[in-house]
């Protein structure tokens, strides 16, 4: 016996350690519910965690666009209309208007971190008999690199942007069989064309974004949009990114500009995870709950089992509480230990699942998360379901009259 | 010195308040001295467990007053019945009630960790000094279940003695053993109230061995019958 356990830990161990196979079989199913919870919950925050890097580290997370135009009712007179039905304009490339005051406005906001105009817009790339349509940002690179770290991405040439050159993704260079040093002709939807110069080639780890996204100095996209001097979007990137739709609010309700972020363009996103945490609570719940049941049904079987120890225990003056605590520890003990199995299991399981799972282009599916705190809850839920489950077994056995006891 | 135990007008009841309501015990009176060493006899049926319930304190009364070392216990909440229970009444049962998820030691010892909680050296010390007075110190760390059914009753007895309780009961201790082991069981009682003054009350069916007590109470349909003096 132990010097340092009081006596309700001692009987407590003492018979699960006796009851040997029933406690194997409990832990077995305790181990294998907390595995089940701790996959899910483990593969479910690497998903989320992968996306919010991305959000972090390579989009902006909010952008300032020019206000939608829109077209009025051609009227004459008052409440007198011409033409009633009117159809959205097709939107053209357009500039924010005093976009220099509106950048600077952001730059002064505290929980703003960035703010980079950029002028963007579909070009056509072409090189020989090849030809893509691609995304051409111009933008000024020692602030627009802050949000998107294309110097963090490059694999080929160097980061040098004058006015004739242009830095392209992975799959565009080898679409076109393209390398650094290699002339392109950009031509955008106003009929402007431009050789430009390749002196950098990037790995943005995500092949659309390879294929399609391209950059420029800021004067170089201004004069193949026709849009000397204007910007067509402002991006921002902000303190707390889950702020970002709150601030967006505020600057489009002060600024004649639309304001986008990360949160309202990836609404799909968002709802989708949503949808899936609730599945998976709910799921974790009915785990729970069944493990709980097994716990309690096992400790009822060992109360039934243990009636002539608890009689002769409570003969030799074991007080109901301490009855009822060598009952709780069982149940608290079981639901730990097989928490510690089932953190495990579930950690195997799920860096087996990331090694066999790959995407089409050998890339992973989900990012390895495996947070210590995910740990520590799941070892304490788990012993708490197992102290509850506990009780109506513990409760049990200390209203059990030795004298009906012993009678066996 | 005062009585150990005085019984006072017990009466027990069954189903009280129901159409099956029984009276088992009739007003039971009894006192017994420091120091003796009696027998409850008396045939199946008549109320001995019922009555040895009660005074280990494990049952109440429905009516009458019983006091231990002089202490009324008839107001005493639950709580310091079972208290009171440990601290001065050591039990043996039919069916050698050891706890086999301990040795032979740690049941010795389970009255005294019961009591103060955690083990201790003390505890270790005076459980290994009754098993060897009971004949067993080489078995301390056998289980129950490996042991013998005289063996397992021995090992009980030494329990019952671990807090040193003013009264010993014993209900049917050697019911359901051989004679040889039957024997050695009671004989190792006697000797143990004879050297320590240690008090029992054994419900025996053996009239052999109810001769060698000090007293005969005998128990008929819930009331005792006149004492009577155990012959030679
Ligand atoms: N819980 C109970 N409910 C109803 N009647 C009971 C209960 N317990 C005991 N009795 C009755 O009380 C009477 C006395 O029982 P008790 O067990 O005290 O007898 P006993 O003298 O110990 O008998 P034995 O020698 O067979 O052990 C019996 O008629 C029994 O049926
Ligand atoms: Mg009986």
């Amino acid at each position: 016996m132990k010097r340092w356990l009081p006596f309700a830990w001692i009987a407590a161990l003492r018979f699960l350690a006796e009851g040997r196979m029933q406690t194997t079989f409990i832990l077995s199913g305790i181990a294998i519910g907390v595995g089940v919870i701790v996959f899910m919950s483990a593969m479910l925050a690497g998903l989320q965690a992968n996306f919010i890097k991305r959000v972090l580290t390579s989009q902006p997370q909010i952008q300032l666009l020019p206000p939608d135009e829109v077209a009025r009712p051609l009227r004459r007179g008052e409440g007198v209309f011409e033409a009633a039905v009117v159809q959205r304009p097709a939107q053209r490339v357009l500039s924010i208007d005093q976009w220099q005051a509106i950048r600077d406005a952001m730059r002064a906001r505290p929980d703003v971190v960035v703010a980079a105009p950029t002028a963007s817009g579909a070009m056509l790339a072409v090189r020989g008999d090849a030809s893509r349509s691609i995304t051409l940002t111009g933008m000024e690179p020692e602030q627009y690199f802050k949000i998107v770290r294309v110097p963090d991405y490059i694999v080929a040439g160097e980061l040098r942007l004058g006015t004739d050159d242009i830095l392209i993704g992975t799959e565009l260079a080898k679409d076109l069989g393209a390398s650094v040093g290699d002339k392109l002709n950009v031509t955008s939807a106003e009929a402007r064309s431009r050789i430009l110069t390749i002196t950098g080639i990037f790995d943005l780890g995500n092949k659309g974004a390879n294929q399609r996204n391209t950059f420029v100095a800021l004067r170089t996209a201004q004069s193949l949009l026709y849009l000397i001097g204007g910007v067509t979007t402002i991006d921002l990137t902000v303190s707390d990114i889950y702020a970002a739709e709150t601030i967006a609010q505020e600057i489009e309700a002060s600024l004649p500009v639309q304001a986008e972020s990360w949160i309202a363009t990836n609404a799909q996103f968002f709802t989708a995870v949503r949808a899936q945490q609730n599945s998976n609570t709910l799921i974790r719940l009915f785990v729970a709950l069944s493990v709980a049941f097994g716990i309690a049904a096992v400790l009822i079987v060992s109360v039934i089992q243990r009636s002539k120890d608890i009689g002769i225990l409570r003969a030799m003056g074991t007080a109901r509480r301490q009855i009822l605590q060598i009952f709780l520890i069982q149940g608290g003990v079981l639901g730990f230990l097989g928490s510690l199995v089932g953190s495990v299991l579930g950690a195997g399981a799920l860096m087996l699942w990331h090694h066999l799972a790959r995407q089409v282009d050998g890339t992973e599916l989900f990012p390895l998360v495996l947070e210590p705190g995910l740990f520590v809850a799941a070892a304490a839920i788990a012993t708490l379901t197992g102290v509850a489950a506990g009780v109506a077994p513990a409760v049990r056995a200390a209203s059990l009259d030795p004298v009906e006891a012993i009678r066996g | 010195m005062a009585d150990v135990l005085v019984l006072d007008q017990i009466r027990k009841s069954y189903n009280v308040g129901t159409p099956v309501e029984v009276e088992v015990l009739h007003g039971i009176d009894l006192a017994i001295r420091p120091g003796e060493f009696v027998a409850l006899m008396g045939p199946s049926g008549s109320g001995k467990s019922t009555l040895l319930n009660i005074i280990g304190l494990l049952d109440r009364p429905t009516s009458g007053r019983l006091l231990i070392n002089g202490e009324d216990t008839t107001d005493l909440p639950d709580a310091a019945l079972t208290k009171l229970r440990g601290h001065t009444i050591g039990f043996v049962f039919q069916y050698h009630y050891l706890i086999s998820a301990f040795t032979a030691a740690e049941n010795v010892m389970m009255p005294m960790l019961v009591d103060r909680g955690h083990p201790d050296r003390q505890m270790e010390e005076r459980a290994a000094e009754l098993l060897d007075r009971v004949g067993l110190g080489k078995w301390r760390d056998n289980r129950a279940t490996n042991m013998s059914g005289g063996q397992q009753q021995r090992v009980a007895v030494a329990r019952a003695l671990a807090m040193d309780p003013t009264l010993v009961l014993a209900d049917e201790p050697t019911g359901n053993l051989d004679t040889a082991s039957a024997n050695a069981v009671f004989e190792l009682m006697r000797q143990i109230n004879r050297e320590r003054s240690t008090t029992f009350l054994i419900v025996t069916h053996n009239m052999d061995l109810a001769r060698q007590c000090d007293r005969i109470v005998e128990v008929v349909d819930g009331r005792i019958t006149p004492a009577r003096q155990p012959p030679g």
